[in-house]
């Protein structure tokens, strides 16, 4: 419901209409010196507090877009705004947080020391939240003290979703996070991460190879066309903000599948 | 106490059949050097073989019990000598590793030097440093240290290496400075190879106290290895290497107790 309030808010014609959390703009990505094209003129627009999945075949440089908007690789033409700022500033102001597919998790330290890393780094944040509170909230009350290598892969994916939220990110880049979790966790994961969304009204980028996952979790779908990675489409989910797994099962949602199967063969 | 021992939990194994415990578990092994020593007392009493030749167990037994003083005096300069080479050959190849894993022109300056010196027979080399060094502490705890620094430095550069390019991009994600870097990521993450190298040293700077001790020194266990060998003193030649077996065995633990203390982690994030 937040996230709906949200939306009409950004849709009503204030002095200025709030601008994008992410602006993409007729950015390409080239390695070896331009020889490799991963991405060619991707143009983009993730309104404040979406939660966008990005969905495409593999090649079509879902990460790097990604990675991109991170400042972990250069964009070689184009402009990337990240919460009005260069990817650089966004990123030494804590305005983004990633989540990567491993959950690289220090594993010397335990998971409430690995929640608080970002704290002790970087010049720290200025309005942390309490680690305490995070591990809560993505279900690890109790678990403090456990060293990673006592906790299971999606246990561990979970601290690293307390780590990123530690500095209270206004957006949430997840880099295919549950892309090596088995189904059923990955189901409960993604079930959380709708909640966490609603909680905490950060802009979420989430990238998947998984059909279902992109429709169940997205408001919007950003589809990736390969060779070159281009946008194929930028569609919304017309389903409620409030999700549940077996809404998966409903007619609506078969069809969203459907439809983005289509899509994704023709890319 | 009488109330907890009611509730049915699994309580642990008394102190004494722990004890017991041990004892069996090590029961083939200790089995084993009561055999061979049975075996080696049999064949020096069997062929007569004579004691300046190979000196059954229990002269050697006897060797400890009356040279008692004289192995105890000359132990405490082998294991100074040892210990400081440990040190100061490690400290040396951990500072350097740290240069070279933040400075590639110093690694490719200087690593090969590491390597040629680590090619020259470190029995070769004692003499060298004795002739500079004189006959003191000097040129034993440089020797000592000497054996340990080459396996430190390439293991502690693989170690400060070995961080996972994932676990980086984290880093510059949160803005981490190198300084942030090194200090809360690789310094950890490069102790296990640490740790591997150090338990090779604590055994090698031994054999480097020793073998200098060799070249010119009138104390130490080495000192005494060679006099014990031309006087033909053969159960106080066994007795001292048993003893040099011994130090290099307690340098060994007490490098794999800190080890146990240092890292109570595993390496998780391989799926």
């Amino acid at each position: 419901m937040v996230a709906a309030e949200r939306h009409t808010a950004a849709g009503n014609p204030v002095a200025s209409p709030e601008p994008g959390a992410i602006r993409v703009e007729n950015v390409d990505v080239t390695f070896n010196e331009g020889r490799v094209v991963a991405l060619r003129d991707v143009s983009v627009e993730i309104p404040q507090g979406a939660f966008v999945t990005i969905l495409g075949p593999s090649g079509c440089g879902k990460s790097t877009l990604m990675r991109a908007i991170a400042d972990l690789v250069p964009a070689a033409r184009g402009h990337i705004d990240v919460q009005g700022q260069s990817p650089r500033n966004a990123r030494a102001d804590r305005n983004f947080s990633y989540v990567f597919q491993d959950a690289t998790l220090l594993p010397w330290r335990t998971a409430i020391e690995n929640v608080r890393l970002p704290l002790e780094v970087g010049g720290g944040g200025d309005t942390p939240a309490d680690p305490h509170d995070l591990l809560e909230l993505v279900g690890l009350k109790g678990r403090e003290n456990a060293l990673p290598h006592e906790l299971s892969g999606g246990m561990r994916q979970r601290v690293a979703i307390a780590r990123a939220l530690v500095t209270r990110p206004k957006i949430l880049l997840m880099d295919e996070p549950f892309g090596a979790l088995d189904e059923i966790t990955r189901d409960k994961l993604n079930e959380e991460v709708l909640r966490i969304w609603r909680e905490t009204g950060t802009t979420i980028l989430f990238v998947t190879h998984s059909i279902p996952e992109a429709a169940f979790l997205g408001q919007y779908v950003l589809m990736l066309a390969a060779h070159p990675g281009r946008v194929k489409e930028f569609m919304k989910v017309e389903l409620p903000p409030e999700r549940r797994l077996a809404d998966r099962d409903t007619l609506e949602f078969v069809q969203i599948t459907a439809h983005l199967r289509k899509l994704l063969e023709e890319c | 106490m009488a109330e907890a021992s009611q509730i049915p939990m699994p309580v642990p194994a008394p102190r004494m059949s722990r004890i017991v415990d041990a004892v069996l578990d090590r029961g083939p092994a200790l089995a084993a050097v009561a055999g061979l020593l049975l075996l080696w007392q049999g064949v020096v009493w069997f062929f007569e073989v004579p004691e300046y030749m190979a000196p059954s167990p229990v002269a050697v037994l006897g060797a400890f019990q009356d040279n008692a003083g004289t192995l105890w005096l000359n132990f405490w300069p082998t294991f100074f000598e040892a210990a400081l080479g440990f040190v100061a050959g490690n400290l040396v190849a951990i500072l350097l590793a740290i240069w070279f894993v933040h400075n590639s022109t110093a690694e490719r300056a200087f690593f090969p030097i590491a390597v040629f010196i680590n090619t020259i027979p470190i029995i070769a080399l004692a003499p060298v440093l004795v002739l500079i060094f004189g006959n003191g502490f000097a040129p034993k705890i440089i020797i000592a240290g000497l054996i340990c620094f080459f396996p430190t430095l390439v293991n502690m550069v693989r170690g400060l290496k070995a961080v996972s390019p994932a676990t980086l991009d984290l880093m510059r994600v949160l803005s981490a400075s190198n300084w942030e870097i090194f200090w809360k990521v690789r310094l950890q993450s490069s102790l296990p190879f640490l740790f591997a190298a150090l338990k090779i040293a604590s055994t090698t700077c031994v054999i480097g106290a020793i073998v200098a001790e060799w070249i010119g020194s009138n104390y130490g266990l080495g000192a005494l290895i060679i006099e014990a060998t031309f006087n033909f003193r053969s159960p106080l030649l066994y007795a001292t290497v048993f003893t040099a077996a011994l130090l290099a065995v307690v340098m060994f633990a007490l490098v794999s107790f800190a080890e146990s203390r240092f890292i109570r982690w595993k390496t998780s994030d391989v799926h």
